[in-house]
């Protein structure tokens, strides 16, 4: 039953990566609150259960890579660090401080454990594919994931890198897509429809997985088949809500990035509340 | 000073120079990667990649892309050679170049092929007069501009193990001959190649070679400049442009650029600040390029050498 308490696990994980990301954003009064709720599941899967990692050591040579290419949400991925043991989890609560380590956007020269500097969208896949090739040049069998969001797909550069990784067989990258259907100024299928986006994957000869977001058992299984893929690039989309976990907050247009009123902050304190109980159950 | 190749001798084609100095880089060390954006062809690296298939990856036209793989490939520790002609490695993906190399402080060579009117037939949509100024604007860049296939080779190999974003920029083909086997170039150095006392003519790239035949015709006049290649726009050489101001009463930069945020604005930046002199500025003013053969394009830019005379009379009136 070892693997039923592992799944446990990461299920709890990943409510404390919501409950902090809760209070770090809080904390600052402000931030990219919708589309760092919809990723926790897949960060909590990757860093609880697939990634290989030494939070002690974040340059650990053998370490599985992990590019945040949607890097506006730096803050369910700082929580996840601070609760893996990269830094302390106070440091949470420099957020956006002048001088601080922890920047809107996630930057691999201040933030231990961020290997690469990302948040002008669309730039991060093609890092993620240069790392996979680094890696196979250099046989070396350490992974690499990327996480990119629906919106991002707006960008040119995401299909340049789609075809780079098709072309060189990076069976070692395995994407994600953020499905979440929001970006910053409304639904995707109003601002800048993509079409069919697992079409798209198929036609760059990725093998290509649409699943629940939210459910780590399945992510879970998911990653350990695209990462029994061979010869090809990977990607899993992953329906997510916007702003998942705050159901006040889900899937509003406003949410990509939030100031929280005298009324958000009795939200926020509500599902904190909540959140911790469950922690606590 | 140094000593130069005094008679007219052309160099090799700088592009083979990539190639050959490549492959030798990649026999000894299987760190070095090559990135080409399909112009191979046009800089001679196909026997790269017979030899090195893994690591002379040609990505296709996708020069953004191509930016974000060199910095992956440094995230790894690889050391990346990423060429293709300067206008789409500089302002085609120039954010990708800002952020995803300079910004997140990454390891590349970007390579950047027919500088100015150097691209002669392809005209001015592949002309680059402003790619010195968009490299100068990264910070840390290491900005670097060949006058001559010795120094082309020789820095390559001497900055493979140095760390950061260096930018080259040079001619395809080839050039006049400047150098010796044994000059020692040094980034952040320039060369003084003729000393005088009247005017300090400071150039770069191909406009050195028209700046030494300024010096012969200025000669005739009884003027007596100093040619200085500052082949190093930045860092530049602020010691020898400080000793030079100080020394000649007039400075006239000459570049194959825009003379607006290249050469000639850097070397004003430093000496408008550590020693006023009185400056005259040689390069592209308020134009786009446009084809036509090297020497047609350096008439109608005025890049030659009696442009740099008429800038030397003019300033010592």
């Amino acid at each position: 039953m070892k693997g039923v308490s592992k799944i446990m696990d990461t299920k709890q994980f990943s409510t404390q990566i919501r409950v902090e990301t809760l209070k770090e954003l809080q904390h600052r009064t402000f931030g990219h609150i919708g589309g760092s709720m919809s990723i926790v599941e897949v960060l909590s899967v990757l860093y609880n259960d697939i990634m290989n990692i030494d939070p002690k050591n974040p340059s650990y040579e053998d370490r599985d890579y992990l590019v945040l290419s949607k890097g506006h949400a730096g803050p369910a991925l700082y929580a996840t660090l601070a609760l893996k043991g990269y830094f302390p989890i106070e440091m949470l609560k420099t957020l956006n401080d002048n001088g601080t380590n922890l920047p809107s956007h996630a930057d691999r020269n201040k933030t231990p454990g961020i290997d690469m500097t990302t948040g002008s969208l669309g730039q991060g896949l093609s890092a993620a594919v240069g790392i996979a090739t680094g890696l196979k040049i250099q046989n070396k069998p350490n992974k690499v994931f990327a996480i990119i969001g629906d919106g991002e797909l707006n960008e040119g550069q995401c299909y340049e890198a789609l075809i780079f990784a098709s072309k060189h067989k990076l069976d070692n990258l395995v994407v994600f897509v953020d499905d979440n259907k929001l970006q910053l100024d409304g639904p995707t299928k109003e601002v800048s429809d993509i079409g069919n986006m697992d079409d798209r994957f198929r036609s760059f000869a990725f093998d290509t997985r649409r699943i629940d977001g939210h459910n780590e058992k399945v992510i879970k299984e998911y990653i350990i088949d695209a990462l029994n893929v061979k010869d090809k690039p990977s990607v899993i989309i992953l329906d997510t809500i916007k702003g998942k976990g705050v159901k006040e907050f889900e899937n509003l247009t406003e949410n990509h990035h939030m100031r929280f009123s005298e009324s958000d902050n009795k939200i926020l304190d509500k599902y904190i509340a909540l959140l911790e109980g469950d922690l606590n159950e | 000073m140094s000593k130069y190749i005094a008679e007219e001798t052309k160099t090799r084609e700088l592009r083979k120079v990539y190639a050959s100095t490549l492959i030798d880089m990649m026999d000894k060390d299987q760190k070095v990667v090559a990135l080409e954006a399909d112009l191979m062809s046009a800089i001679a690296t196909k026997p790269v990649q017979e030899k090195y298939a893994d690591r002379l990856i040609n990505c296709g036209i996708q020069e953004a892309n191509m930016m974000g793989v060199a910095a992956g490939l440094s995230v790894t520790g690889m050391i990346p050679f990423v060429h293709s002609f300067g206008i789409f490695v500089t302002r085609r993906a120039y954010d990708q170049l800002f952020l995803s190399l300079g910004y997140a402080q990454l390891n590349a060579r970007i390579i950047g092929s027919d500088a100015g009117v150097t691209a002669q037939h392809n005209g001015g949509t592949h002309m680059p007069f402003e790619d010195l100024a968009l490299l100068n604007a990264i910070p840390n860049s290491i900005v670097l501009e060949m006058s001559d296939d010795t120094m082309f080779e020789k820095l390559l190999r001497q900055t493979k193990d140095e760390y950061g974003l260096y930018y080259f920029r040079i001619v395809r083909k080839e050039m006049r001959k400047l150098y010796h086997d044994d000059q020692a170039f040094e980034v952040g150095k320039g060369i003084v190649l003729e000393d005088g006392n009247d005017v300090t003519i400071v150039a770069s790239g191909i406009m050195v070679e028209e700046a030494l035949k300024a010096r012969e015709l200025l000669k005739k006049d009884g003027i007596d400049a100093a040619v200085i290649d500052m082949f190093t726009i930045k860092p530049i050489d602020q010691e020898l442009l400080i000793k030079y101001a100080n020394k000649t009463k007039l400075v006239v930069t000459a570049e194959n650029h825009n003379v607006n945020g290249g050469l000639g604005s850097m070397v004003t930046q430093c000496l408008s600040e550590k020693a006023p002199v009185k400056m005259r500025h040689i390069g592209v003013k308020e134009s786009f390029g446009q084809v036509g053969t090297t020497a047609y394009l350096q008439e109608v830019y005025n890049l030659r050498a009696e442009d740099i005379v008429d800038a030397v009379k003019d300033g010592l009136q």
